[in-house]
């Protein structure tokens, strides 16, 4: 480690895991109850552990990109972080307010929760991804500009290189754009209009500029290409990302009461979507082929080459599948759009968040890499996982065929509960990838503790 | 031994030489940093001013598309209470929300206002292993607002979508 301020990534990125297992913990419990319907009824129905489900990735995401920003801006500005005590005091107010709100979701009934929590004041919950109370929101902001302001004036003292200016774009926009979380009008063509503004913005947006600045840190750091090389692919691939996400916003609109020039928009735009995604493949490969040294940490290396192809195959090639319009008229709001959802955010997002923890944990722990033993049972995390993933994927897209054709192509379409009968076997080979995914996990907890010889911290 | 030429993809000999002396260039020499980063920005800047024009142009057409003659009280009030018994959580809602359960965008056509209030006092079915929905002990009052909210959304202009009546 090359300051000593870097060191407060360290809780960020071990909440950032213990939270990633409480995610997964819950979607076992949703992917059981879509076959055994009254599972956990009436403690926890399905609404409330899913909702789980969601925020909590949100939340150990948001952990882990303040803690990848925490370990990487001061290495990049090349100085001390400006305020150690800071980051150390959020982290504790965001664990704080992140457990209080899970808590709150599991054991209080949200609609109770929601006059507790000042939602008859500005009404902003029940909203898909939104349903924190307003006082998580506000928290998170107050969260947020505080961490952006720490990291800022970290950047601005010491050297500004493209990988900070990007990250600081990535997580200023993503700040930015979570304001559009409390407009919620009451017509409801505009609160989806603009609740879009937050959730497509950031994973379609400003979470790619954080994505790509992640990437290009670590293939830095584990190949010795040389900097000017990556900055250049790195402003490419931003470039990439935003021409065809910004517009790509588009896709949701084609059926919300938005007018229909939506539909060419959109098609044409998030068609070209994949684009950014293949270009982060590419890079990732050509960097490892082109390195210069031998990094000890292996492993580090996998991920950062599996987040690239995860990420193409999941948000590009997926979400190409059901963008067009045409096809979308058939698929919007089926199991394809699950299927889609959970290869992406795997991909793109979890992968490199765990991509960074793989390559600066070792460090913080005061060696280059982990031990031989420990980084073999980190990749077997890696594809178990992986492949665990490919494989929920493809029963809910195999599911989500199904259902579109069952309740909306047949001549003579089923009710919604009628074709989810149907389904039930994708749904049980979905749930047992899960139990595999979990499996997988544990998996990666483990290797943290495996002891073994450390190899001397090469600085 | 016999030499395999590579595919000219239709290229003539000149212009493969062109591409063969210039792509190392593209990525390293001629093309540089600032070159990069001047795209990146110009680019974003201008998709995002296109955006926010489509933006505009949709704030202008929305009045005749999503039905805002039809927000009564009752249909706001109905809002809220979609909101905070966050019915999302499992249903869709013109497509967005959760897959758990049906679609309510166009429920008000599919069953009418009568089946979705006495549907909703008479849950849960605890019938055994089948999906549950909660009771939420609305009022009657709260019952009506929330079909009226879905008597509005029913009449928002969606393209055609959902493709039929099953949602």
């Amino acid at each position: 480690m090359k300051y000593q301020s870097q060191a407060v990534a360290m809780p960020y990125f071990i909440a950032a895991i213990g939270l990633f297992v409480g995610q997964i913990i819950f979607g076992l419990i949703i992917g059981l109850q879509y076959v055994i319907g009254d599972f956990l009824f009436p403690e926890i129905p399905f609404n409330v552990a899913r909702m789980v489900h969601t925020n909590l990735l949100i939340v150990w995401l948001l952990m882990g990109f303040m803690g990848a920003a925490y370990y990487l801006v001061p290495e990049e500005a090349e100085t001390e972080l400006h305020s150690p005590k800071l980051a150390i005091a959020l982290f504790w107010i965001f664990l704080t307010a992140g457990a209080l709100t899970i808590l709150g979701y599991l054991f209080i009934d949200y609609n109770t929760l929601a006059s507790m929590t000042g939602n008859d004041i500005l009404a902003t919950m029940g909203r898909e991804f939104l349903e924190q109370p307003l006082i998580t929101k506000i928290g998170i902001v107050i969260v947020a500009l505080a961490f952006l302001y720490n990291i800022s004036m970290t950047t601005l003292k010491g050297r500004k290189t493209v990988i900070n200016i990007v990250l600081l774009l990535g997580l200023w926009g993503l700040a930015i754009f979570f304001l559009f979380a409390f407009y919620n009008p009451a017509n409801l063509v505009l609160d989806k209009f603009y609740w879009w503004w937050v959730v497509h913005l950031w994973v379609e947006g400003v979470w790619e500029l954080i994505m790509a600045a992640l990437l290009a840190f670590v293939l830095i750091k584990v190949t010795g290409v040389d900097r000017e090389v990556i900055e250049k692919w790195l402003y490419v691939i931003i470039t990439l990302a935003l021409v065809t996400g910004i517009i790509g916003t588009g896709h949701h609109y084609f059926w919300i009461g938005t007018p229909a020039y939506w539909q060419w928009w959109g098609s044409i735009f998030s068609a070209l979507e994949p684009i950014p995604f293949f270009a982060m493949t590419v890079f990732a490969f050509n960097m490892v082929n082109r390195r210069k040294r031998e990094h000890p940490n292996k492993v580090a290396v996998l991920w950062a080459l599996g987040t690239g192809v995860m990420a193409f195959l999941g948000a590009g090639v997926w979400g190409f599948l059901h963008t067009l319009a045409p096809v979308n008229y058939f698929t919007h709001g089926s199991q394809i759009t699950a299927a889609h959802g959970h290869m992406a955010f795997y991909g793109a997002y979890v992968m490199v968040v765990l991509c960074i923890i793989s390559y600066a944990m070792p460090i913080m722990r005061g060696r280059a890499a982990n031990d031989q033993r420990a980084q073999v049972l980190e990749m077997w995390s890696f594809w178990i996982m992986t492949i665990a993933m490919v494989f929920i994927t493809l029963f809910l897209t195999a599911a989500g065929i199904l259902q579109v054709w069952l309740q909306r192509v047949a001549d003579t379409p089923m009710s919604f509960m009628m074709a989810q009968d149907q389904l039930t076997l994708f749904y049980w080979m979905r749930f047992w990838a899960g139990v595999a995914f979990f499996i997988g996990l544990i998996t990666y907890v483990w290797s943290f503790f495996v002891k073994g010889e450390s190899k001397p911290l090469i600085t | 031994m016999k030499h395999r030429m590579p595919p000219t993809f239709g290229l003539s000999r000149d212009s493969l030489a062109f591409l063969n002396n210039n792509w190392g260039k593209t990525m390293s020499g001629t093309f540089t940093k600032a070159m990069a980063r001047n795209i990146f920005y110009g680019g974003t800047v201008f998709f995002f001013l296109l955006f926010l024009a489509l933006t505009f142009d949709t704030m202008r057409v929305l009045p005749k598309t999503d039905n805002r003659g039809e927000l009564t009280p009752g249909a706001i009030a109905g809002k809220h209470i979609w909101e905070t018994r966050n019915c999302l959580g499992c249903h869709s809602l013109l497509g967005e929300g959760a897959y758990f359960a049906p679609e309510l965008g166009n429920v008000y056509e599919r069953r009418g206002p009568l089946f979705i209030k006495a549907w909703m006092q008479a849950m849960p079915t605890n019938a055994p292993g089948r999906r549950q929905m909660p009771q939420f002990h609305l009022t009657d009052q709260e019952l009506d607002d929330l079909v009226e909210f879905f008597r509005y959304t029913s009449g928002i202009n969606t393209q055609n979508w959902p493709p039929n009546i099953e949602g």
